[in-house]
């Protein structure tokens, strides 16, 4: 099994090919593999409640963790309890914790 | 002390897009973790650490330059170094052939001169690599 780690900085809103992300991290955990999406920048526009068709349901519903970076949070004016269910309030800590576990893919999008 | 390495490869000049703001969180969190990080700076990414940037008053807001304190990345590359001079150690490479085409070789002190071989090298011996390219 690999880790597979997708650091998300775009908006959905903008940038279409943020489904990119959604389809290769749900293939990725279909085929057994741990998933996770750091959500940062304007990556974490998604993961707000009231974000309309966010592609971050499919996600969570498919069982990928999903972590969104406080820093980009705070700088959007976006609270923990805005966010949608499923995503974890996280932090830079974490994702180079995670950047370093053994046997994981880093890919930035 | 980890023994570990994270190498980091950008591409974006400064104060263009989020990502170099990332990019240093990345470098100053591994650095206190005592991570040993790698930089390969491309295209761009070698205006970084460029020695000649110079913060600015904001005449808008009407602020000096000392109120402003507007922060430089070649201030956070220079820190960052410090931090990371020996153990953890920060290793800073600029791409030889992009500063010489964008006239950006007066650097902060601690920045090497390399090339695409130097990053592959550093991928190699990394615990892991990040790669974070312009849109």
């Amino acid at each position: 099994m690999t880790n597979y780690l997708f650091i998300e900085c775009r908006d959905p809103f903008e940038s279409k090919d943020t489904q990119f992300v959604a389809e290769t991290a749900t293939a990725l955990k279909q085929r057994d593999n741990e998933v996770t999406v750091f959500l940062v920048q304007n990556g974490v526009l998604a993961a707000r409640r009231n974000a309309r068709g966010s592609h971050l349901s499919q996600l969570a519903k498919a069982g990928v963790r999903l972590l969104a970076d406080d820093f980009s949070l705070r700088e959007r004016g976006i609270q923990a309890a805005e966010l949608l269910p499923g995503i974890q309030q996280s932090n830079i800590d974490a994702l180079t914790d995670i950047l370093v576990r053994e046997n994981t893919k880093a890919i930035w999008h | 002390m980890s023994n570990k390495t994270l190498t980091l490869a950008l591409m974006d000049p400064p104060y263009e897009s989020a990502n170099s703001t990332t990019a240093l969180r990345i470098i100053s969190a591994a650095l206190k973790k005592g991570i040993n990080v790698n930089v390969f700076a491309y295209e761009g990414a070698v205006n970084l650490p460029f020695k000649d940037q110079a913060p600015h008053a904001n005449p808008v807001k009407g602020t000096t330059v000392e109120e402003e304190d507007h922060p430089t990345t070649k201030s956070f590359v220079a820190s960052l170094l410090e931090i990371g001079k020996s153990s953890p150690l920060l290793t800073w490479v600029n791409c030889g052939l992009c500063v010489d085409e964008r006239g950006a070789g007066n650097s902060v002190e601690g920045v090497k001169r390399g090339g695409p071989a130097d990053f592959l090298k550093m991928a190699q011996d990394s615990t892991n690599t990040l790669v974070i390219p312009t849109k």
